[in-house]
């Protein structure tokens, strides 16, 4: 490993745009290295002992603060949780004043969640600390993006020539663009699924196929990764009901009929039932579901390690 | 009383008579008395050696703030910011706290930039009470008091019936109209809608939103005959629009500002909210668009759209950070390297665009060397080298996405009504 971390440069992790492909490696190598921390029976390494990690997060989010808590734990750190919900300019305190005050209490690394697209990339400019983005409105989510990859890498054994359904809301997914990153660095191919209502055809530019049929791919793609329903987005008329997008694009017993006999199915979670994904097909032998969250452990572990030991 | 000024070597660019000559010119009184070689003595001699000297700058769109929001522009400071960037008479937008859609409004801008004493300051009335777009302002009380024009900046009026009654109400004082055109239903995003807002996961504003309020106003102007003025424009299918309804004979005019001619939607890429405006930013395709509208004339002039805010209003996240910049002490600047140093337009055209035409579209009786005309003039040293810096600006604001920007020329000496109110240090 520490060959490796020689090569890890980067203070912050704010999304997989700019990321080489080596540095996705080092990522998942490194998460490969932490996985195994998880089935000791003293589920700990000494690795960020004395490092202080907070995370901050504008909005509600279970399993990604849990999953980032418990990494920090699990390298040794302290941990501290600042929640609140709506942004910080909601109660008269801008963003940076909020940052600046957490790091004036003398913190290693800052781990936000934020609804506006950007504010990671905004705070990174304004802290001396490592700036960790756990997501970011509609832009980015590189440890969802970043486990998604280990955990294809884990099941194929490789990524490169491999073809990925991304189906649903893109446009307003911040999964679905740090996926199609890190995907295309390393030699997948992105089909992007949904209408067109969510998803504009500028998605080409980042390397896309962008496919408004289901069915006009479902027989050809490895993995499908079906993103959350939205249900907001029925007022704004991205969509105009729950059960016209399932039958579009909901992956059913009946359209999984027509998949790859190993097809891989994924969720970021938390799953709507029934509407964009079956129970049957969540809870059956093709879903990674569940071991995207126990990858999701070892992947944030992995990032809270490198972005600590870059000096600034 | 006054005093006589001459103003030596210089070369005299004068559009309204498309004019070009070493001469010098004498100014007694507060106005242009001669325009020559072998003029008499004066009370103050300015060498203009190796400068043009041209009417005063005229901006038809600034935003100064005040009322209300002095803490980012008050009518002093936006007066000393545009006769150091070399404008002698700007038009501030009536989007202040409360707007400025009232004869008293109307009256107070004016007796504070009376004050002031600075540039000339005219008041933009709003179109419609209170900017909502719904019940028409006292457009006839306001233009009596001395309203220049009327618009509802910063927001179009978006009920195609409103504007229609506004234009039709208008055309009967032969008032001019200026339309900031953005279908409001189309823009709740926080740039331009395309490959970049695609990439950064922001909302996006499309091009459509300005082209159909453009498209439904020039429609709806067609049998009224307004004098309609189109706010910064930004995109190529609106500079369309506009050229077309122009070879039909319809009444229509353009004005561009400098960011829609130098950026592209390109520059949002690090969330830097100074590049955050109103129409955002768009693409290359269109920037040329615009460009090449200013050559061929459907541009009719060129403005700044001058927008300060505080620093902690735009230290925010980009959707909530609000949108403008600063324009007027960089705008000479900005369009010599936009337009007059790729050779798109010669001197004396970047003059017109900027003198006499936005004169012409307000109405206003400026923009000449000529005889007897007030004594608006502007000093330009066209070699000035120079790096943008809005820390030395005169403005309360600093959002300026130019800066560090290297540049060439600059006005040196602005001169409002025969008096100098602005000499750049170490000149004269």
């Amino acid at each position: 490993m520490a060959h490796k971390t020689q090569r890890w440069t980067r203070k912050h992790l704010l999304g997989l745009e700019h990321l080489s492909a080596d540095e996705i490696r080092i990522v998942l190598d490194t998460a490969n290295s932490f996985k195994e921390v998880s089935t000791r029976s003293v589920k700990k390494v000494p690795a960020l002992r004395g490092h202080v990690v907070v995370n901050v997060f504008f909005e509600d989010s279970t399993r990604t603060r849990t999953s980032f808590g418990l990494a920090a734990q699990r390298l040794s750190a302290d941990v501290i949780d600042f929640s609140e919900k709506g942004s910080s300019v909601s109660k008269g305190e801008t963003l940076i004043d909020t940052a600046r005050n957490i790091e004036a209490m003398g913190i290693d690394i800052i781990v936000l969640r934020h609804p506006a697209a950007g504010a990671a990339d905004l705070l990174s400019r304004s802290v001396k600390c490592s700036v960790v983005n756990a997501g970011d409105g509609a832009h980015e989510h590189p440890t969802q993006g970043l486990l998604d990859l280990y955990t294809i890498r884990e099941r194929f054994g490789k990524i490169e020539g491999l073809k990925v359904a991304i189906v649903g809301d893109i446009v307003n997914s911040r999964v679905a663009r740090s996926n199609l990153w890190g995907l295309t660095k390393l030699g997948a191919e992105v089909i992007l699924v949904g209408p067109p209502t969510l998803l504009p055809r500028s998605f080409e530019t980042m390397g896309a196929r962008v496919v408004h049929n289901f069915e006009e791919v479902i027989g050809e793609v490895d993995v499908i990764n079906m993103l959350r329903v939205q249900f907001e987005r029925i007022k704004s008329s991205q969509f105009p009901s729950v059960r016209e997008f399932t039958h579009l694009f909901g992956l059913t017993s009946e359209r999984m009929q027509r998949c790859k006999k190993d097809v891989f199915v994924m969720h970021p979670g938390p799953m709507n039932r029934g509407i964009e994904i079956s129970s049957q097909i969540a809870d059956g032998p093709h879903s990674g579901i569940l071991t995207q969250v126990t990858n999701g452990l070892a992947v944030r572990m992995a990032a809270l390690y490198l972005v600590s030991h870059v000096s600034s | 009383m006054s005093q006589s000024l001459l103003i030596q070597n210089g070369t005299v660019l004068d559009p309204s008579r498309v004019f070009e000559h070493r001469m010098d010119v004498l100014i007694c009184d507060g106005k242009i008395a001669a325009v020559g070689n072998n003029l008499p003595a004066a009370d103050r001699v300015i060498d203009a050696q190796g400068c043009y000297v041209t009417p005063g700058l005229i901006d038809i769109h600034v935003h100064f703030r005040e009322p209300g929001d002095e803490e980012e522009e008050t009518i002093a400071s936006g007066a000393a910011a545009a006769v150091a960037g070399g404008f002698t008479s700007v038009c501030c937008m009536p989007n202040t706290d409360p707007p400025l859609d009232n004869e008293g409004q109307i009256e107070f801008v004016l007796r504070e930039a009376q004050t002031v004493a600075l540039a000339n300051v005219y008041p933009v009335g709003a179109i419609s009470k209170g900017r909502q777009g719904k019940e028409l302002a006292e457009i006839g009380s306001m233009l009596a008091r001395g309203a220049i024009a009327f618009s509802d900046d910063g927001i179009g009026v978006a009920d195609a019936a409103v504007m229609r009654k506004a234009l039709q109400y208008a055309r009967m004082f032969d008032a001019v109209l200026m339309q900031h055109c953005e279908e409001p239903s189309l823009c709740g995003g926080a740039m331009h809608g395309g490959i970049v807002s695609t990439t950064l996961g922001l909302a996006g504003i499309p091009a459509e939103a300005e082209q159909l309020m453009i498209a439904r106003d020039l429609l709806l102007n067609r049998t009224i005959g307004c004098r309609y003025h189109v706010q910064h424009i930004s995109t190529a299918r609106s500079v369309g629009l506009v050229r077309e309804a122009k070879a039909a004979g319809q009444r229509v005019t353009v004005e561009a500002a400098p960011h829609h001619l130098l950026l592209t939607d390109e520059c949002c890429r690090t969330y830097d909210t100074n590049f955050k405006m109103s129409p955002p930013l768009r693409t290359a395709v269109d920037v040329s668009a615009c460009i090449e509208g200013v050559r061929d004339g459907t541009i009719d002039c060129l403005a700044t759209d001058h927008a300060p805010h505080r620093n902690e209003e735009k230290e925010l996240e980009f959707a909530y950070a609000p949108c403008g910049i600063i324009g007027l002490e960089c705008a000479l600047p900005l369009y010599i390297k936009a337009l007059v140093e790729p050779g798109h337009i010669p001197w004396i055209k970047l003059i017109e665009l900027m003198t006499w035409r936005p004169a012409q579209v307000v109405k206003l009786d400026k923009g000449t060397l000529q005889d007897g005309a007030d004594a608006d003039i502007t000093i330009i040293d066209p070699n000035l080298q120079w790096t943008i810096d809005p820390e030395k600006f005169l403005s309360k604001s600093r959002n300026c996405p130019f800066k560090g920007w290297e540049v060439k020329g600059r006005a040196v000496a602005t001169i409002v009504g025969g008096e100098v109110k602005w000499q750049l240090k170490g000149q004269g």
